[in-house]
């Protein structure tokens, strides 16, 4: 029992808030790419933040439920159908045992995330429930899911589905939501194209002037053999030659690192704990969501910022995670 | 002998979660034994709002989460009070780590089909494959630091002859084990994954368990050997673990 996955998508994996704790082991800490999708996705099905969702990646699966549950698609717009029906994101879906939820391409973004509530059903490793892909631990049996998978669900419990029961309308049907949603304008994927906001990166200063007012002045083209590992950009090459020689030394998402080819490389989610390329620039935590939702053909602009211009923007996000958070609360009352 | 009191490191922010401490600029056993200390320490004295602590070669990366930072110290800097406080915790952070170095003998089969490119590194260095062998045999390698794979160990000390470029085009797949040398570089992969090095080897011992606890067989500070095994051996060896 749980969701039977009868087309597999192009990557789609189990995900939660990543592996921390041990980068002095080489453990890398993989975990969702659009934390904000995913994390909403969770919130609006009562779910902990760090539960673990499936994070859909270009071209969806096709999903069988096995049994009654109540789900939430956050994240890029994939089309999702449920039975043949549009089915409603960014808000908590009832489905009952024999529906049929299938995503297409995304007309916005490039990555859904579909969260169950309760969580799925798969053993943590290493404190974390997120697929690490190349090592091939932690998610479902660590690896991407394929045809025939069957993902086991946790069983939620009676109060707590009585209480998203009671706030769906029309208990009979295959499917249910509420008539609400989360604003979409709030969501990490650009409407109107911004630039990604960047800081100054630990190497910033080996590189001439001029190759730093290239970097924000530069439009950039992410490239197909972008992945989870790193966004691969293509646009005028940056000069490194004098910073070529550095030792690899701990690295973080979202560092802009220049390798001799000069075509700058992002990395994501999945990059592995150290790195040997110099580092120009970083981009802001908050602005990581948005970089997962270009897909491969994608342009994207740099703009310097701030520190302070960082902070204000995560408390920004939490705010309002927490506005979803008490609005949930009171139509949960 | 009396060296100096080293200087402080230097910090650099990482973005806005994470902070670089630069002891060195150059690959060498004193500022790298530094850089375990201190991370030893910050891992037995954890910072507020510290999510992860990664040591490499001359250089430690802090991780942390800014808005935990902020909370803590009160404050809309996070970055600056991580550095203070990074500052300071270094500060109070012995100069060699308290950690005994082990000697690690890491058993391998060399050759056949549990080495797919001894041929080829052979050539390259023209030496005899038994001159190979013998030559990634003989060093004890100071592992600097683990990174790329969960308990993957970076070694320092391969016989410049056994200098090999990686291969043209990576392979899809290396298995567990293998024992490869990456231009100046050699390691054992801990897990299955693609990989551009060439193969020489393959060890039957698993070098990370997360069973319980993560456990890296082969940590920084550590001293490896490789000692060659035949083709029985490594299917004893594997049977037992």
């Amino acid at each position: 029992m749980g969701i039977q996955i009868e087309h597999p998508g192009l990557l789609t994996t189990l995900q939660d808030l990543g592996r921390t704790g041990l980068q002095h082991l080489g453990v890398p800490v993989n975990g969702a790419m659009d934390e904000t999708s995913h994390r909403m996705a969770n919130l609006l099905v009562g779910n902990a933040e760090d539960e673990a969702t499936l994070e859909i990646t270009l071209s969806g699966p096709r999903l069988h439920f096995q049994e009654d549950a109540v789900i939430a698609v956050c994240g890029a717009n994939m089309a999702p159908m449920i039975d043949g029906e549009p089915l409603p994101m960014w808000r908590p879906v009832r489905v009952r045992a024999g529906v049929r939820v299938l995503f297409g391409r995304p007309q916005i973004g490039c990555r859904a995330y579909l969260a169950v509530a309760a969580g799925f059903d798969v053993p943590a490793v290493m404190g974390s429930r997120s697929t690490a892909v190349r090592g091939a631990y932690g998610g479902f049996n660590g690896r991407a899911l394929r045809k025939g998978d069957v993902l086991p669900l946790r069983s939620p419990e009676e109060a707590h589905t009585a209480r998203w029961v009671g706030l769906l309308a029309h208990k009979q049907n295959r499917f249910a939501f509420p008539n609400w949603s989360v604003s979409r304008h709030k969501m990490p994927y650009r409407v109107t194209p911004q630039p990604l906001r960047i800081l100054p990166g630990r190497h910033w200063q080996n590189f001439p002037v001029a190759m730093r007012e290239q970097l924000v002045a530069a439009e950039y083209r992410v490239g197909n053999d972008s992945d989870r590992m790193g966004y691969r950009l293509s646009g005028p090459a940056l000069d490194a030659r004098r910073s070529h020689d550095v030792l690899s030394e701990g690295m973080v998402t979202g560092a802009v690192q220049v390798p001799p080819g000069g075509q700058p490389i992002i990395l994501m989610a999945d990059h592995q704990t150290t790195g040997g390329y110099p580092v120009i620039a970083v981009v802001i935590g908050v602005d990581l969501p948005v970089v997962a939702q270009l897909a491969p053909g994608e342009t994207l602009r740099f703009k310097l910022a701030t520190q302070e211009e960082s902070y204000a923007a995560a408390i920004a996000r939490e705010q309002q995670l927490e506005l979803v958070r008490q609005a949930l609360a009171v139509r949960l009352r | 002998m009396a060296e100096a009191a080293p200087n402080t490191p230097q910090l650099y922010a990482m973005g806005d979660r994470a902070l670089v401490a630069e002891f060195g600029r150059s690959l060498n056993a004193g500022v790298n034994a530094r850089v375990r200390a201190a991370a030893e320490h910050l891992l037995a004295h954890r910072l507020p709002g510290m999510t992860d602590v990664a040591p490499a070669f001359a250089a430690l990366t802090v991780h942390f989460d800014p808005l935990q930072v902020a909370a803590h110290y009160r404050t809309t800097d996070p970055v600056e009070a991580m550095r203070t406080a990074l500052q300071h915790a270094l500060t109070k952070a012995p100069d060699l780590p308290k950690r005994k170095s082990r000697s690690i003998e890491i058993p391998v089969c060399y050759g056949g089909e549990f080495g797919e490119d001894l041929r080829l590194v052979a050539q390259h260095s023209g030496l005899s494959e038994e001159a190979v062998i013998e030559a990634h045999a003989a060093p004890d390698y100071h592992v600097y630091t683990l990174g790329f794979l969960p308990g993957f160990a970076y070694l320092g000390g391969l016989d410049r002859r056994l200098v090999t470029p990686r291969l043209e085009s990576p392979r899809k797949r290396v298995p567990a084990g293998s024992v490869g040398i990456g231009g100046d570089q050699t390691g054992v992969y801990p897990f299955e994954t693609p990989g551009g090095w060439n193969l020489i080897g393959r060890t039957p011992i698993t070098l990370f368990q997360f069973d319980e606890q993560a456990h890296a067989v082969i940590e920084p500070g550590d001293r490896v050997r490789f000692v060659a095994i035949g083709a029985r051996d490594f299917q004893l060896l594997r049977d037992k673990r």
